[in-house]
């Protein structure tokens, strides 16, 4: 007997045991959107054996199950999730542990500290500053507001400032200075030079400065935050996505493992609908697979015992056992997601308009504030004034507009793009993107719909065959009955997997499918075909092609008016490559690539210096996605490419790709304008601070101000398309 | 002048408590799930307090 074949695969492996019986589950659901969801799948889960409780986090997707006992099962809860009508997968729990966002509530606390302490702070400095244009206020009293500022501000700055002194302290460590070393220093001088004044009853104490400083800074950080975790989330779902349960058969008993788990030699199954978990070879069962994703190619490739499969094609008729030749590590898959890491890397090289900025910035700010500190002592003022002016020309010069400048315009940029279906993964994505001259296109999925479409039939051809096409699953098939529309079912069906369908039309006896199951001898050339006739009388022979998008021409079109140059690189046959290239008036197109090609082709275009942009959407795609300067993906990409890629566009159209390069290169237009406005600001106020002409009042109201320049140009309407 | 003695730390302390108010917000995961938290009002028996962990 063998009770958990009837309970279906065991999932138990996906289980995170809390050691007393109890567990958590977690389940990524697709679909949910409103209260009405979330009331069906809680009330459905809850009332299941075994659930002390289910939850379901509608912003992220997941549903958390706690589970009482072992006689919860993971396999009727995602059944009872998608009888509901949502699509569920199970979460790996290494993912889900990771999952836990800690730098962002870090920043949220420092923003929240640094808030409280640039509004209370302002309680004791507003009357201070009424005494620097000489209304009454005596020293006493302004030492007295001095003191309850200090004790406002200083707790405050050194707590919001952690991730700044952080940061700076690993940048020194390493030789070098980012944008957080004058911030660094500037908070702590600011500091230690108002306590000095405070303390020998001065009037330039700063303690306002410092904190409002932190806060806008931290706005800036916070955002730039927010928008690297969204897409960082996304891809580590999609990720757990990509990492499907293998069936392991043991005994006969079928067990859910982790793909990671498969060993060589495990026995696996594959139903009809699954991706192949692992390398390996057909053992028992038939099927077609579809390779599109892995390989570029449109036809399908029927497999019978002893064929050799690969991880990720689709499997898509017949259930298959499978002997796994491969661990995951080492399938094809694996070498893609290596390659896709050295891309990656090589990604990370890429310097970011605000690293630039501050390379060029901290040198000339701490020259300029120790030339200060030296030409004053020098000239006869004494090293307390010196010291002060020095810290006003820090202080007046803090990168506040510079750590706005491009992280506000790029999540303004990528609230527009969202609208219009771009899901925008970083800033730097986006700074990558308005550079690009050349654009490498995929042809399965990116020009073309992925999905095969009938050619030049004559209508009463496909009338006659559309009965048996409707009772059928396979996409050639379905293909044809979309052509076909609405119409009767064909009787009595038998689909034989990776064969075809039969069937009663009218009473008589039909086939359609393969060219030998129909009863036709050779099949004719390479083309995708299907084949149809009654029995003993003539047979008719259907094509399809993988029709390209509706608005691919128009596409292809506004990517020239942009200025760059277009090519297609395609694991597809030469034949449908260069119609497709024909259809769109591309020269430049090459067909035939594996996924090694396509790295070494974008390698060769890199090394001749253009800056490529790659839009695929297969596994084949996925490590030229890492590779090239920037990169695109459909929503209707593999998991893989599309957390290769820097931008994943939804939708039917290839318009968003133009549309997502003119935001961006708005985007860089008006981040050059706000480090134009800084440095033009910091140019005025340097030379005012060194003169000794600022003043707390002064140095709040500039800092504030030129933040809020900033700010407001990247939120103006007006953006390129 | 001995007012302010009084006063500044008042405010300074309801301003305090708008900040452990945030940090007990952060804490309790309340900016976790936006958008199930606006839908979750709509329905009288959906669990509407914060998960508990």
């Amino acid at each position: 007997m063998s009770p958990v074949l009837a309970r279906g695969p065991d999932l138990e492996a996906f289980v995170r045991r809390d050691g007393e019986g109890g567990g958590r589950l977690e389940l990524l659901v697709a679909g949910a959107r409103c209260a009405a969801c979330i009331r069906k799948i809680e009330a459905a889960v809850d009332a299941l054996p075994g659930v002390a409780g289910a939850r379901l986090n509608l912003t992220t997707g997941k549903l958390a199950v706690d589970l009482t006992g072992p006689d919860a099962r993971p396999d009727v809860i995602m059944e009872t999730v998608e009888a509901l009508g949502y699509r569920a997968s199970l979460f790996d729990p290494a993912q889900a542990v990771a999952a836990q966002d800690q730098e962002g509530r870090e920043l949220a606390v420092a923003l929240g500290v640094a808030g409280f302490g640039a509004g209370n702070v302002m309680m004791f400095t507003v009357p201070a500053w009424a005494g620097l244009f000489g209304q009454e206020l005596n020293a006493s009293t302004l030492t007295l507001m001095y003191w309850m500022a200090a004790i406002v501000a200083t707790p405050c700055a050194l707590f919001a400032g952690r991730p700044f002194f952080r940061s700076a302290w690993t940048s020194l460590w390493r030789g070098k200075a980012n944008m957080d070393v004058p911030i660094s220093i500037g908070v702590i001088l600011t500091l230690a030079v108002s306590f000095s004044e405070t303390l020998l009853h001065g009037r330039h104490a700063y303690f306002d400065a410092a904190v409002t400083l932190l806060f806008l800074l931290l706005i800036g950080r916070y955002l730039d935050h927010r928008l690297r975790a969204s897409a960082r989330s996304a891809a580590r779902d999609l990720l757990a996505l990509q990492a499907p349960v293998a069936l392991r058969l043991h005994h006969g008993v079928e067990s859910g493992v982790p793909v990671a788990q498969v060993r060589v030699g495990d026995r696996l199954a594959v139903p009809p609908g699954q991706r192949i978990p692992v390398d390996g070879q057909v053992e028992a069962g038939v099927s077609d697979i579809d390779n599109a994703l892995i390989t570029g190619e449109t036809a399908l490739t029927a497999v019978g015992p002893g064929a050799r499969l690969h991880a990720g094609a689709l499997n898509l008729t017949g259930r298959l056992v499978m002997v796994a030749s491969a661990r995951s590590e080492d399938s094809t898959l694996a070498a893609i997601a290596r390659l896709m890491e050295a891309g990656a890397q090589s990604r990370s090289a890429y310097v970011r308009l605000a690293d630039k900025a501050a390379a060029l910035y901290v040198p000339i700010v701490h020259a300029a504030a120790a030339l200060t500190f030296v030409g004053a002592w020098a000239l006869g003022l004494g090293p307390r004034e010196a010291l002060l002016r020095a810290a006003a020309v820090l202080i007046v010069t803090c990168p506040c507009a510079l750590g706005l400048a491009a992280p506000a315009v790029q999540i303004a940029a990528s609230a527009r793009l969202f609208r219009k279906g771009v899901l925008v993964k970083s800033g730097a994505a986006l700074e990558r993107l308005a550079e690009v001259d050349h654009v490498v296109l995929d042809k399965t999925g990116v020009l073309t719909e992925g999905r095969p479409r009938l050619v030049d039939a004559p209508a009463h051809l496909v009338a006659l065959a559309a009965p048996l096409a409707r009772a059928s699953r396979h996409p050639l098939a379905l293909a044809l009955a979309r052509e076909a529309g609405l119409g009767l079912v064909a009787q009595a069906c038998v689909e034989t997997a990776g064969q075809g369908v039969e069937g009663l039309i009218q009473g008589r006896r039909a086939r359609l499918g393969r060219a030998a199951f129909v009863g036709v001898e050779q099949a004719q050339g390479a083309e995708t075909e299907l084949w149809f006739g009654f029995e003993g009388d003539l047979k008719i022979r259907f094509t399809f092609e993988d029709a390209p998008r509706a608005d691919a021409v128009q596409a292809v079109a506004d990517l020239r008016a942009l200025g760059l140059t277009v090519e297609i690189l395609s694991g597809d046959l030469a034949g449908p490559v260069s119609r497709i290239a024909a259809a769109l008036g591309v020269v430049d197109w090459r067909a035939g690539l594996t996924p090694f090609d396509k790295v070494e082709a974008i390698d060769t275009l890199k090394a001749r210096n253009r800056k490529v942009l790659m839009v695929g959407d297969g596994l084949n795609d996925a490590a030229a996605l890492a590779r090239a300067q920037a990169s695109m993906a459909p929503g209707a990409a593999v998991d893989a490419a599309q957390n290769a890629a820097d931008l994943v566009f939804t939708g039917e159209g290839l318009a968003a790709v133009a549309t997502a390069i003119g935001v961006a290169r708005s985007a860089r237009a008006r981040a050059l304008q706000n480090f134009a406005f800084s440095a033009a600001y910091n140019l005025l106020a340097m030379p005012a601070a060194m003169a000794g002409l600022v003043n707390p009042f002064i140095a709040a109201l500039a800092m504030s101000g030129s933040s809020m320049v900033v700010l407001l140009n990247a939120l103006r309407p007006g953006w390129r398309r | 002048m001995n007012i302010i003695l009084f006063l500044a730390p008042c405010s300074i302390g309801l301003g305090a408590l708008g900040l452990a108010a945030f940090l007990w917000t952060m804490r309790a995961g309340q900016y976790d799930d936006p958008n199930g938290d606006a839908a979750r009002v709509l329905y009288d028996h959906l669990d509407d307090r914060p998960p508990p962990d």
